[in-house]
């Protein structure tokens, strides 16, 4: 590693490991609970495994991106981060804060949970993926706000690239967006309105800014070729997703109580979004073949081809197919929205961390690259997760058209519940691919514990 | 004209820089979306669009067009200056087009000040969702080819374009007569066609 300050990223990759098996387990019981009612009932109840999966996901992908900032800002600016002391500091305050979180909603009733932390002061929960307590809403602020503070001086004091901007840029926009959690209208419409100006302009907005500047960053290491050319095409996948993104936020304002001319404007618009997911694709598989070197991290280069094919499945592609108005009218909050979210999120997020823990965490232990036996058996987890995420996606999209047909379009349309008794070989089918994903993980855990003859000592990087 | 660097004696070289051009594909496919959406909406409620339509200032449009049509013709002429070595001129080209293109913006404002004492809305009508929209989605492209004019005039002022170093000249340029091809498109599509 270059840059002694560097090191800090290793309790953050490790935390966001961590957090992931944990998200993994929970989204095993909540598969189960699908088909077997009342599995863990009435210990952990369906409402509280699902916030468990999803805040675990979105927390640990925190971690992800932090440890990545943390990584690639003193390579990139080319000078010690500012204050490593604060970020070790503060990845333990996120992590008690995180943990304490997760322990309170399957502890206490959410009611209960809400009116220990100071709900009646100021009511921000409830509200999907935002169901934190006030409390880690508030800690969750000052630990973005100290690592943004952290992240920008060591910007400030060093040399600015494309890729450290682009980068604090999406960091900065994660950060503010946050900030609309605090905001609950009393007025549903305008509740939601604001709500996705969390949600929607995360994933589809400043996410991507962050994505793009990781995947750039690894494939500048891995490929050998020269920065500006990657910088260009920075340039123009970054605006490609704002173009789209930003309006494209329409596509959740079809039937919320918002004027019409949203139906229009969000079609329009999103149906650009799968552009600078596809220039990502592109992008990673033209400068792999214009590689200047081989690197001897492998694993890391596929992830990062990976990620970019993913990314533009599940985001693109599987975004697109219900994105239309005239489609959503049918298939709005159906399986199929839920098949889009698992891929979107795993190929384009998951993926990209796991691009930059690859490529990073065999030099933060002190070598180029990992054994070719650790190597080979990570490329089998990329693979064992990859594949049983794509059958998630099948089987989650089978039951959704399956679903929008018995429910929304037969001719006797059936009851919500009826319709979910015909769906269980897919929840059966997708529950094993479950099951496959997480053999994945564990292999990919193993990885990190294989010995082997390691490739070359990081030679000052 | 002389050739302009060692990259043309290899055959036809791509002006401007290889980015600008995937940036105008993705522009000219949203606006083709939208125009296709327009089309689509149209056809399902013609009378209501013709009615609507009739309504619009066609003059204020004409005029928009020559004006747009003249900034280009500025900037083709700014960028055959700057090949020509003459950064003088080319500046007072880049000023020309600047000052045009500020015309269709003064010109478009009136137009939405006229359209909203008629309490013409977004959501008045399909009609008026389009005009509005697609007006103003390329209003803000004018606004953005303005600000590159300038910077562009700027670095002509200080001699930054000659031959063989054309790329940032070429590359707005290019992107100008995108935001002027739209418009070309636009006008005779929302304001004249029924």
């Amino acid at each position: 590693m270059q840059y002694k300050s560097q090191a800090v990223a290793m309790p953050y990759f490790i935390a966001a490991i961590g957090l992931f098996v944990g998200q993994i387990i929970f989204g095993l019981i909540l598969g189960l609970q699908y088909v077997v009612g009342d599995f863990l009932f009435p210990e952990i109840p369906f409402n509280v495994a699902r916030m468990v999966h999803t805040n675990l996901l979105i927390v640990w992908l925190l971690f992800g991106f932090m440890g990545a900032a943390y990584y690639l800002i003193p390579e990139e600016t080319e000078t010690e981060l500012f204050s490593p002391k604060l970020a070790l500091a503060m990845f333990w305050i996120f992590l008690v804060a995180g943990a304490l979180t997760i322990v309170g909603y399957l502890l206490v009733p959410y009611s209960t949970l809400a009116s220990m932390t100071g709900n009646d002061i100021l009511a921000t929960m409830g509200r999907e993926f935002l169901e934190q307590p006030l409390l880690t809403k508030i800690g969750i602020v000052i630990v973005a706000l100290a690592f943004l503070f952290n992240i920008t001086m060591t910007v400030l004091k060093g040399r600015k690239t494309v890729i450290s901007i682009v980068l604090l840029l999406g960091l900065w926009g994660l950060a503010i967006f946050f900030l609309f959690s605090f905001y609950n209208p009393v007025n549903l419409v305008r509740d939601k309105f604001y709500w996705w100006w969390v949600v929607h302009l995360w994933v589809e907005g400043v996410w991507e800014l962050i994505m793009a500047a990781m995947l750039a960053f690894v494939l500048i290491k891995v490929t050998g070729v020269d920065r500006e050319v990657i910088e260009k095409w920075l340039y123009v996948i970054i605006t490609l997703a704002l173009v789209t993104g930003i309006i494209g936020t329409g596509h959740h304002y079809f039937w919320i109580g918002t004027p019409e001319y949203w139906q229009w404007w969000g079609s329009i618009f999103s149906a650009l979004e799968p552009i600078p997911f596809f220039a990502m694709t592109v992008f990673a598989f033209n400068m792999v073949n214009r590689r200047r070197r081989e690197h001897p991290n492998k694993a890391a280069v596929l992830w990062a081809l990976g990620t970019g094919v993913m990314a533009f499945l599940g985001a693109g592609v599987w975004g697109f197919l219900h994105t239309l108005a005239p489609v959503n009218y049918f298939t709005h909050g159906s399986q199929i929205t839920a098949a889009h979210g698992h891929m979107a999120f795993y190929g384009a997020y998951v993926m990209v961390v796991l691009t930059t823990i690859s490529y990073a965490m065999p030099i933060l232990r002190g070598r180029a690259a990992n054994s070719e036996k650790a190597q080979v058996l990570e490329m089998w987890a990329f693979w064992l997760m990859t594949i049983a995420m794509v059958f998630i996606t099948l089987f989650l999209t089978a039951a959704g058209i399956l679903q929008v047909w018995l429910q929304r379009v037969s001719d006797t349309p059936m009851s919500f519940m009826a319709t979910q008794d015909q769906l269980m070989l897919f929840y059966w089918m997708r529950e094993w691919a479950g099951v496959m994903f997480f053999v994945g993980l564990l292999v990919y855990l193993a990885s990190f514990f294989v010995k082997g003859e390691a490739k070359a000592v990081a030679a000052r990087g | 004209m002389p050739a302009s660097g060692p990259a043309q004696a290899h055959g036809p070289r791509l002006a401007g820089d290889l980015a600008i051009w995937f940036f105008i594909l993705a522009e000219l496919l949203a606006f083709g979306v939208f125009f296709a959406a327009y089309a689509f909406a149209r056809a399902k409620n013609i009378e209501l669009f013709a009615a609507e339509q009739a309504a619009l200032n066609r003059n204020a449009g004409a005029l928009n067009t020559v004006l747009l049509l003249t900034a280009s013709y500025f900037v083709v002429r700014a960028v055959q200056a700057a090949e020509a070595e003459a950064s003088r001129q080319c500046a007072n080209w880049l000023g020309g087009a600047i000052l045009t293109g500020f015309g269709f913006v003064v010109v478009k404002l009136t137009e939405y000040a006229a359209a909203f004492e008629h309490n013409i809305s977004l959501s008045s009508s399909t009609f008026h969702m389009f005009y509005l929209s697609l007006t103003f989605f390329h209003f803000m492209h004018v606004i953005l080819g303005l600000v590159i004019l300038i910077a562009m005039w700027n670095g002509a002022r200080q001699g930054r374009y000659r031959p063989g170093d054309m790329n940032g000249l070429e590359t707005g340029a290019a992107y100008w007569h995108m935001v002027d091809l739209v418009w070309l498109i636009l006008f005779p599509l929302v304001y004249v066609i029924h």
